[in-house]
């Protein structure tokens, strides 16, 4: 191992779902003390808390640490939408190259069991009696509704319909089949907040959010948490056999946002911040989309999960509806896509999830997945999108030692 | 009606001479932004003038919202158009908000309609875009 390479000594996840007797700091120190416990370290041996809170009040990092263990490290409180936990990692992942600290820990931890419909501004206040502009588009109304939606699951819907209108073949029952196929290998994962195998016409039929977006379409809002302790070669060196052989390389780590392109201020662009972080990540780690065995990304949305195939380069350009008919994200297929079940089974406590899906890919290159392992998995990439917009793409490799 | 006082939804929607939506085009790479910009997203340089937006254009994205939040009346659909290559954000109306009539490369023409008249008498006009 090169002694500037980045490996992740320890990582957990809390079970997603409702935790109604539980807060953000509970969840945050259950899976910041269970990934101390995976590397075999402590709080005394971390040099930096990164901490991903994104619905609380702030402080986040500080709360933890009085759950925990205070040192009197730095804290970083990262917000950064839908990729505030792999924002959270990559922190830590960046105090650790510069070589300012040998350990660090990132954690991502979020509440939102029963948050309901997210991102809608709505029109809850009744329209003034007097027309007055206001704002930057000089509105007299509220304009979510009125000026297409702010919903997510309409937002994301019209990101899958717009790939529709640029290369054909998507339709309502394609998307369903996506969301049948998250929903199928969820069964296997017990850390899912839902468990349950749908049928095609249960997911058709289910309740309509945003075409064609149904329910079990769109990501669950639950509550957890997840963390990781990263170091460096060179420390890692001077561990034990044991941990040596569970660490897992870090061979990128890549965060981005959105460039300009038209419309992209009218339609969020969660295309090619994904396709620059990807391009990114693969160089970095001397790899290409052929070589994973397992890919976890960011299926906010049925209709979301149909443009990651393509934007993190899995099928060629244009070629995510062919790509999914061939069978290849299934779990048994040539490159299989959120075996855990995806955030539309698994959940999404929203800073959590970042570093969750690294959770999950660490679980299958050490061979501890269980019955829904990936037979001989060495190579996986993370990947999540957080609307605004930021991308984190990870790259992990099984250690060699 | 013709005297009536009106006012637009929002400021980039222009009602006279007749309805048209106007948007700040970059005087360097000629990106267009609905809102002001201190400088171009795209290239940074600092000019805009206004321009007008064609009045029609394509479907390029649609979603059918069927639950919103309080207060939005469901169901609408939400549209991307392609008009003459800016894309614009609005809803499609003036016909059924259901996959049979609304379908991704429809032709679109702006259209306005009344959100009602508020206390002093001044009416407010919003626009969609309604199958041409």
């Amino acid at each position: 191992m090169a002694t500037d390479d980045i490996y992740i000594l320890g990582i957990s996840m809390t079970k997603f779902g409702k935790h109604a007797d539980k807060d953000i700091v509970d969840l945050g120190a259950e899976a910041a003390m269970a990934a101390l416990r995976d590397g075999g370290v402590s709080m005394r041996d971390m040099g930096i808390l990164a901490a991903g809170n994104l619905m609380g009040a702030g402080g986040y990092g500080q709360q933890l640490q009085k759950q925990i263990g205070q040192t009197g490290i730095p804290v970083y409180n990262v917000s950064n939408a839908c990729a505030t936990g792999a924002t959270a990692l990559r922190t830590a992942i960046m105090a650790v190259k510069s070589g300012e600290v040998r350990m660090g820990l990132a954690v991502g931890a979020e509440k939102l069991a029963g948050a309901g419909l997210l991102g809608g501004g709505g029109q809850g206040k009744k329209d003034s009696n007097k027309w007055e502009p206001k704002g930057r588009y000089g509105a007299v109304a509220p304009t979510d509704g009125r000026i297409g939606t702010d919903t997510m699951p309409g937002t994301f819907a019209q990101v899958g319909m717009e790939y529709g209108h640029k290369y054909g073949g998507v339709s309502f029952e394609l998307f369903a089949r996506i969301s049948e196929k998250n929903h199928a290998h969820s069964t296997l994962n017990p850390m899912a907040a839902y468990q349950k195998r749908f049928t095609l016409e249960e997911i058709m039929g289910d309740m309509m959010i945003a075409y064609p977006n149904t329910r079990p379409m769109c990501s669950a809002n639950c509550d957890g948490a997840a963390a990781a302790v990263v170091t460096s070669g060179e420390v890692l060196k001077t561990l034990s056999a044991e941990q040596r052989r569970r660490a897992i390389k870090v061979s990128a780590s890549v965060l981005t946002t959105d460039p300009y392109q038209e419309a992209c201020q009218i339609l969020p662009d969660v295309n090619t911040l994904t396709r620059n972080a990807a391009t990114i990540a693969y160089e970095q780690a001397g790899v290409s989309p052929s070589d994973l065995d397992l890919v976890e990304l960011h299926d906010c949305f049925a209709t979301a999960e149909l443009v990651h195939y393509d934007n993190l380069m899995l099928c060629p350009e244009g070629g995510a509806v062919d790509f999914f008919m061939s069978g290849a994200p299934w779990r048994d297929g040539k490159t299989p896509v959120n075996v855990s079940g995806g955030l539309q089974s698994k959940g999404h406590p929203i800073s959590a999830t970042g570093i969750a899906n690294i959770w999950e890919i660490c679980h299958h290159l050490r061979g501890e997945a269980g019955d829904r392992q990936i037979k001989d998995a060495k190579v996986g990439l993370a990947h999540v999108i957080g609307l605004g917009s930021a991308c984190g793409v990870h790259i992990l490799e099984r250690s060699a030692a | 009606m013709s005297t009536a006082q009106q006012i637009p939804l929002v400021s980039y929607l222009h009602l006279t001479p007749s309805p048209r939506l106007v948007a700040n085009e970059c005087t360097s790479c000629g990106a267009r932004f609905f809102d002001r910009r201190n400088a171009c997203a795209g290239c940074f340089q600092t000019e805009f003038r206004p321009v007008d937006i064609p009045t029609t254009g394509v479907l390029k994205a649609f979603t059918i919202v069927a639950f919103a939040a309080p207060g939005v009346p469901v169901p609408f659909v939400a549209g991307i158009v392609d008009c003459g290559g800016t894309s614009v954000r609005g809803n499609v109306i003036n016909t059924d908000p259901t996959p049979e009539k609304v379908s991704l490369g429809m032709k679109l023409r702006l259209a306005t309609y009344s959100l009602g008249t508020d206390d002093e008498g001044v009416e407010a006009i919003g626009f969609g875009f309604e199958p041409a």
